[in-house]
């Protein structure tokens, strides 16, 4: 089962040709995704490492080979056009690896996304993956383990971080994503939970937020009053000071609800296990299940 | 990334914003020149990236271009929050019947930009959203129509019942919204929007943050970029292509990715450290950036321990080997280095450091606490 990627997933790569793209395809394929076709303008006809094969657009990946989800690896300045051309082309799934994507340009993709009745994950993000089965973006599939918890996150390095904490003491995961960094972003922790919850193979499930925005205290009322399965929870940016991005351009402090401390007792109150240090959510998780 | 009011200003003007005239000066001289050529009393505000400048003292009245030269004087070379004074703005005072702020800011929760009114304006208005919050009125805006003519009209008669001055503010709020929209801002703020006895309204403050991952589009703005506003070591990091914030701590840190960068920070904390600084290598990097971020952090004269937390991923860890063992062949470094190393071309990564003499561990809690006892 998992969430939102499987034995299901049809992917096409957007950007296929270019140094990531590449890179992250043969990791993919490796893994045992199903990458069906490529994308990249200008050299439609190519085939990808004697496999894949390129078209110029996502609309004809879809009519030929039956794409239904797309992972975008194309630079900045193309990346929001990339994302509306998959979901104009009838991809119900998007994920967006691109980072530097203008707030006000995915202000303007985001409305148009849901009025096609795509999700996108990211942009911003390592993307999403499902142990032994799947993987579309970037996590590194050697550090995860086939099981029952599952992992959103905000991170990236971070994620693999605490993938690997899991990972080392025999805990296994169902699906691992990573939904962004990003002020605006398509999938949230709220999405994410739902699907979690609902999920057949997940028991429990571990959530990765830090400073800035207040997505961890929605989150977290929506843990309080829907989720039956158990939270843990961690947040990084303690020592972070306020006003300054921390990286990420949403990780920033404006005002009191940012802060890791907020954040901290929004998950506490909310019945969310917090681990003060990544290593700590393993104990944590044994002692909720 | 941060503009000063001045720029912001030109920025406003250039929407059609009724902002009145204002004049930058570096000198007293200037300041003082300046307030001659207004005639009548002068405000003379610091420029620097900084709020609460009024609490500072670093806004003054001036009566005549002495007091003004006086006033600049005053202000040109103080601190605002760690931050020089290096110019000020001359403006001529004007005179105020009513105060109110508008402001547009993205709201990451509705994905849109709301813009926000109140007419309780020239004061801090994060205090009236506190105390007072019926006071503050907010339209999300689509930004594919962008501000409509009836949201505008709306807002303008919340701040003034006279229709004279609500169609003023009506086309200063579309102003604003053209202004935000133009420059791919994050935050556009005036406060305050005033109203004069005579019936006029004016911007008489401006406040602009823009998104960095716009400024590819919008080269007039970069160009405004103030480099002296901006630490030495800052300016380096990000010309190096790094993320880099200085921490008051010794302990340096050098992370790949924000979020591990953060949780390797609070770490610090946990095992009764101080970070002295955040800093990201960020994805792909090569060794040239590890070489950068060494000796951005090793120019910290509070550093007594460097801490490497690498997590491979798209970074390499022989990539960062490699930029470690170059770097402190090149910089000469008496400040001891703790290794911590996973992930893709980790064994590489660990034979090419031990081939060099440095340790390196593969457990990020062991090698934290070692970084935080070598500093002490």
């Amino acid at each position: 089962m998992a969430i939102f990627i499987g034995g299901q997933t049809r992917l096409v790569v957007q950007g296929i040709t270019g140094r990531d793209g590449s890179f992250h395809t043969r990791q993919m394929i490796e893994y045992g995704t199903r990458v069906v076709a490529g994308v990249t303008p200008g050299k439609g006809g190519l085939t990808f490492d004697g496999s894949v094969p390129v078209y110029n657009t996502v609309a004809e990946a879809v009519v030929e080979r039956g794409a239904n989800t797309s992972v975008i690896y194309v630079p900045a300045r193309f990346a929001g056009d990339a994302i509306l051309e998959a979901a104009d082309a009838g991809v119900g799934l998007i994920v967006c690896i691109t980072e530097g994507i203008p707030v006000a340009e995915m202000m303007r993709v985001m409305p148009f996304v849901q009025e096609r009745g795509a999700r996108l994950i990211g942009p911003n993000c390592p993307g999403l993956i499902v142990p032994g089965v799947c993987k579309v973006g970037i996590l590194p599939g050697q550090i995860v383990l086939p099981g029952r918890i599952g992992i959103v996150s905000r991170s990236g390095t971070l994620t693999y971080e605490i993938i690997f904490q899991l990972t080392s003491a025999g805990i296994g995961q169902s699906t691992s994503i990573g939904i962004g960094g990003d002020p605006i972003i398509g999938t949230d922790f709220v999405d994410c939970l739902r699907a979690f919850e609902a999920d057949g193979d997940t028991d429990a499930v571990v959530i990765i937020g830090e400073i800035g925005g207040t997505d961890e205290q929605t989150a977290a009322r929506l843990v309080k009053e829907e989720m039956s399965k158990p939270v843990v929870g961690f947040i990084a940016g303690q020592t972070a000071p306020p006003g300054r991005r921390m990286g990420h351009a949403g990780a920033i402090i404006s005002g009191s609800e940012g802060t890791a401390a907020e954040k901290v007792r929004a998950f506490q109150e909310n019945g969310i296990a917090v681990a003060e240090r990544p290593v700590e959510i393993v104990d944590a998780l044994r002692a909720s299940l | 990334m941060n503009i000063h009011e001045y720029q912001a200003r030109e920025i406003f003007r250039s929407h059609g914003l009724p902002v009145p005239d204002s004049v930058l000066a570096e000198t007293a001289e200037q300041a003082r020149d300046a307030a001659a050529r207004f005639g009548g009393t002068v405000v003379i505000k610091a420029q620097v990236h900084a709020g609460g400048r009024g609490k500072a003292g670093g806004v003054k009245l001036a009566s005549d271009p002495a007091e003004a030269g006086e006033a600049a004087e005053a202000i040109l070379g103080m601190e605002i929050k760690g931050l020089v004074v290096e110019k000020v703005l001359v403006a001529p005072a004007v005179e105020i019947a009513t105060e109110a702020y508008v402001g547009i800011v993205m709201d990451r929760a509705s994905q849109r930009p709301v813009m926000m009114v109140s007419p309780e304006g020239g004061v801090d208005i994060e205090e009236v959203a506190a105390t007072k919050p019926e006071a503050i009125f907010k339209e999300a805006i689509d930004p594919r129509y962008g501000l409509m003519p009836h949201e505008a009209t709306g807002l303008a008669y919340r701040l003034f019942s006279d229709p004279a001055l609500a169609k003023q503010a009506v086309r200063a709020l579309a102003g604003l919204w053209n202004a935000y929209d133009g420059a791919d801002a994050t935050l556009a703020e005036i406060n305050p929007l005033v109203s004069t006895p005579e019936g006029e309204v004016l911007a008489i403050d401006a406040k602009m943050n823009i998104d960095d991952s716009s400024l590819f589009r919008q080269p007039e703005i970069e160009a405004m970029r103030d480099e002296g506003a901006e630490a030495p070591s800052e300016q380096r990091a990000r010309e190096a292509g790094l993320s880099y914030i200085k921490l008051e701590g010794d302990v340096g840190c050098c992370v790949n990715g924000a979020g591990l960068a953060m949780a390797t920070m609070d770490l610090v904390k946990y095992y009764g450290g101080s970070p002295a600084n955040f800093l990201d290598i960020g994805g792909s990097s090569s060794p040239e950036k590890v070489v950068a971020a060494l000796e951005i952090i090793t120019q910290d004269p509070s550093v007594r321990s460097i801490l490497f937390n690498i997590f491979g991923g798209i970074t390499r860890c022989d990539d960062v080997a490699n930029g470690i063992v170059e770097a402190t062949g090149r910089l000469d470094l008496d400040v001891p280095i703790t290794i911590r190393l996973t992930g893709t071309n980790e064994k590489e990564g660990v034979r090419i450091l031990e081939g060099a003499g440095f340790e390196a561990d593969t457990d990020m809690d062991r090698a934290v606490q070692r970084a935080v006892e070598v500093a002490s």
